[in-house]
């Protein structure tokens, strides 16, 4: 008994002696193998070499989960988007990298905010370069904006559903023109003022209403709109600082809210739009371009008790590519396309920076950015028609578009096949023959004030060569939407016709609006000072 | 089956509805209150970002002896965007804020006044002759100091008849 415990003592003794260095070492091994298992620890599954561990690697990555494991074939086709979304957003990530880089010099100070961009341009290293970038993205955000939303309506992608999607996307429209409006404001030179002074004074526009109806006295909800914007009566500090912080946090972040939910929207409602035979050809070609092995082997048992559509349940697999590397790859070379082209444009063409803001003389002619132009025509019909009431018509009017258009054929399909392709053609040119022709008419007649020179404001604010087309164009639409009894068609038309409209205005605004907003046939015919 | 028989009486007997209202209703209660604050927290905040002060200097500025005005036909003020006109009938300032969108309009040499941002044009006494301007230019009010000068008011406006007699 003595002996049996003294023998269990010693062999506990030897024990501690083994493991105080086994312990040790087990150290030194783990440390040897940390770099392994922080890599493990990082990324929990293994190479992407087979379907499963792609899939994997997708759905386990944060960067990567608002991507599906796997995705239509159709959906990765350049024609299905042209990647006008993905290069919009390289452009907003862009901006936001190129922003941060410009804030660390810039100083939001009428004294100073001009130096600070002359600083920029010719003191910091690369500052030029940024600034550059930063302007030529900004542009360049603003076009991809307006061809995704042509994209998205031409594709029928705003259908059910994707009704709320659509909504999002309007907002981010607004958005994106919003950001570059704050942004036109802060280098403070002469544009920058006196396009911002226009602007506020499109806020307080509604004042031709209020004014007209008496009523400014008690009710001027456009002053309130005009000091709520600048916090004062005219451009100045206030409103530098105010456009600064709108610029630098608020609308980024608002921004970064609604792509959040428009992306995510995107998931939820089954990915990007297909034509519908598109599915049940699929059916048929299960087998032989997918193994039933590929089956997902997530459930989605919690989901059964909510309704409505989940992600990839009752969908099949066939058609479907692995998102890992099939759609990287795709994303990865619109990214190097966007950043190549930009890093051009940043690198040949420099942002111009005009004179000190100078309140006392204005630009003549004071043009604001080329997506403003048609706008700016527009405005110079009636302040409150051009700058605020088309506007908001026709904005609230494409957010209405998926609520009043219900009809679910030929989603997916560009123009929705033949019918569409000719009520678009069609629109285009009587769209083109209706700007050009009221735009001919108004500058070799002039409009009802030259005719009846005391005519009331009231009448010239809702009776002018902006209300006019509006008016056709919803004709129209009602007229193409009887014709072919389709309301699918009625808003291929109205949508074509407003694009074309906002087109030939932008042109016409760029090239033939001299000093005075005169009409010139081009630059060289400006009287000379 | 008996419980469930005993649940849908007790669910149909009037005290258990009274009771599910009233419990409807404290909840649709404490949720009104709890959105109408918020509301009324908003509408409060809102008060912030106007400034209660503009950052404005005097809009009241002296012009200089009204004794220099007489007889001159136009005096310019670039500075205080506004030209001083004297008639028989006595003295009027006309602004040169565009009242279309807030551009400084240019005085031609024909004494009417041209907006170099969208066109609009005034004849020699302000009044809208073209382009999409909705009103005549502003008449601002003119005053004389005990001093002597000139004075006039840039946010007081006045009619196109009014003069100031001296």
């Amino acid at each position: 008994m003595g002996t049996e415990s003294s023998k269990m003592a010693r062999q506990v003794e030897s024990d501690r002696q083994d493991a105080s260095p086994g312990a040790l070492r087990l150290l030194w091994c783990n440390l040897l193998v940390t770099p392994r298992s922080f890599r493990d620890s990082l990324i929990r599954h293994g190479r992407p070499t087979s379907e499963r561990a792609a899939s994997q690697a997708v759905f386990t990555n944060f960067f990567l989960h608002i991507l599906p494991t796997r995705i239509h074939r159709d959906s990765l086709r350049i024609r299905t988007t042209l990647g006008l979304g993905v290069i919009s957003l390289v452009l907003f990530f862009l901006l936001s990298l190129t922003g941060v880089a410009l804030m660390i010099y810039y100083k939001p100070s009428t004294d100073l905010a001009y130096d600070s961009m002359k600083e920029i341009q010719y003191v910091v290293p690369t500052g030029r370069f940024m600034r550059n970038i930063h302007r030529w993205a900004a542009h360049g955000m603003v076009l991809c904006v307006i061809l995704h939303m042509a994209r998205a309506f031409y594709t029928a992608a705003y259908k059910s559903p994707r009704q709320f999607n659509w909504v999002v996307g309007m907002i981010l429209f607004v958005l994106t023109l919003a950001l570059s409006f704050t942004g036109y404001l802060l280098p403070w030179d002469q544009l920058a003022y006196w396009a911002v002074t226009i602007g506020s004074e499109i806020a307080q526009s509604p004042r031709e209403i209020t004014d007209a109806l008496g009523i400014t006295a008690w009710f001027d909800i456009g002053a309130y709109q005009k000091q709520l914007l600048l916090g004062a009566n005219h451009v100045g500090q206030e409103a530098l600082i105010r456009f600064y912080v709108l610029h630098v946090i608020v609308l980024p972040f608002v921004m970064c809210v609604f792509l959040a939910i428009h992306f995510w929207r995107i998931r939820k409602d089954g990915g990007l739009t297909r034509p519908a035979g598109a599915e049940a050809c699929s059916e048929s070609e299960k087998f032989r371009n997918g193994p039933p092995a590929l089956a997902p082997a997530k459930t989605y048992g919690l989901m059964a008790v909510v309704r409505g559509r989940t992600p990839a349940v009752d969908r099949s697999m066939a058609n479907t590519m692995a998102t890992y590397p099939n759609a990287l790859y795709a994303i990865g070379a619109l990214c190097m396309v966007t950043f190549f082209v930009m890093l051009c444009l940043g690198h040949s063409f420099n942002a111009p920076l005009t004179e000190h803001a100078n309140p006392l003389v204005p630009e003549n002619p004071a043009k604001a950015p080329w997506y403003f132009l048609g706008l700016q025509e527009l405005v110079s019909y009636s302040a409150f028609m051009g700058g605020v009431g088309i506007p908001g018509i026709v904005v609230v009017g494409l957010m209405l578009v998926p609520y009043l258009d219900r009809e679910q054929e030929e989603v997916g399909v560009w123009f929705g096949g033949s019918r569409g392709r000719r009520v678009s053609l069609a629109s285009a040119l009587f769209a083109i023959v209706v700007v050009v022709g009221i735009l001919t008419f108004t500058i070799n007649y002039g409009w009802l004030r030259d005719w009846y020179p005391n005519i009331p404001q009231i009448v010239i604010t809702f009776v002018n060569p902006g209300t006019v087309m509006l008016v056709v164009f919803s004709l129209w639409s009602f007229f193409i939407t009887q014709k072919t009894n389709s309301t699918r068609m009625g808003a291929l038309a109205i949508f074509t016709c407003f694009l074309l409209a906002f087109a030939i205005l932008t042109y016409f605004a760029t090239v033939h609006r001299g000093p005075n907003w005169g009409f010139y046939w081009s630059k060289s015919d400006w009287p000379v000072h | 089956m008996r419980d469930e028989t005993i649940r849908d009486d007790l669910k149909a007997s009037p005290r258990f509805q009274l009771e599910h209202q009233r419990r409807d209703f404290l909840g649709m209660a404490a949720m009104w209150s709890a959105a109408s604050a918020i509301f009324v927290a908003l509408l409060g905040a809102m008060r912030l970002p106007i400034p209660s002060v503009f950052p404005e200097s005097n809009s009241r500025v002296k012009l200089g002896s009204v004794d220099l005005f007489q007889g001159v036909a136009v005096t310019p003020f670039v500075e205080q965007r506004l030209w001083v006109f004297s008639d028989d009938q006595g003295l009027y300032a006309i602004s040169a804020i565009c009242t279309h969108l807030g551009c400084l309009v240019a005085r031609q040499e024909d004494g009417e006044f041209d907006c170099p941002c969208h066109g609009s044009r005034f004849d020699s006494q302000g009044k809208v002759t073209k382009g999409p301007a909705p009103k005549p230019l502003l008449r601002l009010a003119l005053s004389v100091s005990p001093d002597g000068q000139l004075v006039v008011d840039r946010q007081q406006t006045v009619g196109p008849e009014v003069r100031l007699k001296v």
